[in-house]
């Protein structure tokens, strides 16, 4: 399956989904204004990945900022990763950052996957 | 030429911390981002309060870009600035909008206003759950989360302009926690 690699711009955040290397990763900045059309290819790829996923899968969500656009398609993903076995979402925060946590507090409650809230 | 130093006074009395006003789109909305970020790293207050300014800038902005073609050609100029009143950071935004939308859209308002933090969460919960992405790309959770992000009211105001057509003022405001000199160990 070929690994998806998407570079961070000043409003959309970098982007690794790589089944071979085990490593699935969204980092940076969200704040597209057409937030469907970036996450488009990534949720095509979990999907994709579903069909035939790894063992276990850590997917990491590192995020300084994101809009509430972002927000809608991010739950997206995650949903597209309750299909798959084994997974579990790692939502990192800025350890003074309680909004970003709250939200990751409140994504957890909405899905049903193991979800680790990490401060760093 | 008074008018120039009548408008630096202005500003100076709002104690605007950036103000654009003209068209909007995306290119402007990142432009402006840019600028107010640089300026709010500049004032030193915590972290977490330049993060929900820059967030209520954010959605701020990208409402106005959603809306600015929804009057038909006409009137397309906005608004946008931020600035300090008190012990609050304020972020405002004013654009023209079509009188027969003004109903829906201070029904949505009062509706974010009338509920408190917990309120405000369960309401974020139920529409990013059940919500669509709409045509022009917004999520309709614009208003609840700058309520949320702010933890005051959003303030709102319409204007007469003519048979058609009102100007739409809208204010968020973010209580300041400026930086103790003195910091523990570990911060910044």
């Amino acid at each position: 399956m070929n690994k998806l690699h998407i570079e961070h711009t000043e409003d959309t955040p970098k982007v690794i989904l790589s089944k071979e290397e085990g490593h699935f990763e969204i980092s940076g900045r969200s704040l597209p204004e057409d937030a469907t059309s970036f996450y488009a290819p990534i949720l095509s790829w979990l999907e994709e990945y579903s069909k035939n996923e790894n063992e276990s899968t850590v997917f990491k969500v590192n995020l300084e900022y994101f809009n509430t656009a972002s927000s809608k398609l991010i739950l997206d993903v995650f949903t597209q990763l309750e299909e798959i076995k084994n997974v579990k979402v790692q939502w990192f925060f800025h350890d003074d950052d309680e909004d970003m946590e709250e939200a990751g507090e409140e994504f957890s409650e909405i899905i049903d996957i193991e979800f680790e809230l990490i401060p760093v | 030429m008074n008018n120039i130093y009548e408008l630096h006074r202005k500003m100076l009395d709002f104690k605007v911390i950036l103000a654009y006003e003209g068209e909007f789109n995306e290119e402007i909305t990142k432009s402006v981002l840019t600028m107010a970020e640089r300026n709010l790293d500049s004032l030193g207050d915590e972290m977490s309060v330049k993060k929900k300014v820059f967030n209520v800038m954010v959605e701020s902005l990208q409402n106005i870009v959603r809306h600015a073609d929804s009057t038909g050609g006409k009137y397309r100029e906005a608004v946008f600035l931020i600035g300090m009143e008190k012990d609050n950071y304020v972020i405002a935004s004013g654009n023209y909008m079509f009188k027969k939308h003004m109903a829906a859209l201070k029904f949505k308002i009062d509706q974010v206003n009338s509920l408190d933090r917990e309120g405000l969460k369960k309401q974020f919960k139920e529409v990013i759950k059940n919500g669509k992405i709409s045509s022009k790309g917004g999520a309709g959770l614009g208003l609840i989360d700058m309520a949320r992000k702010s933890g005051n009211k959003l303030e709102f105001d319409f204007q007469d302009i003519d048979e058609d057509f009102a100007f739409f003022s809208f204010k968020t405001s973010i209580k300041r926690k400026p930086k103790k000199i003195a910091s523990k160990k570990g911060d910044e």
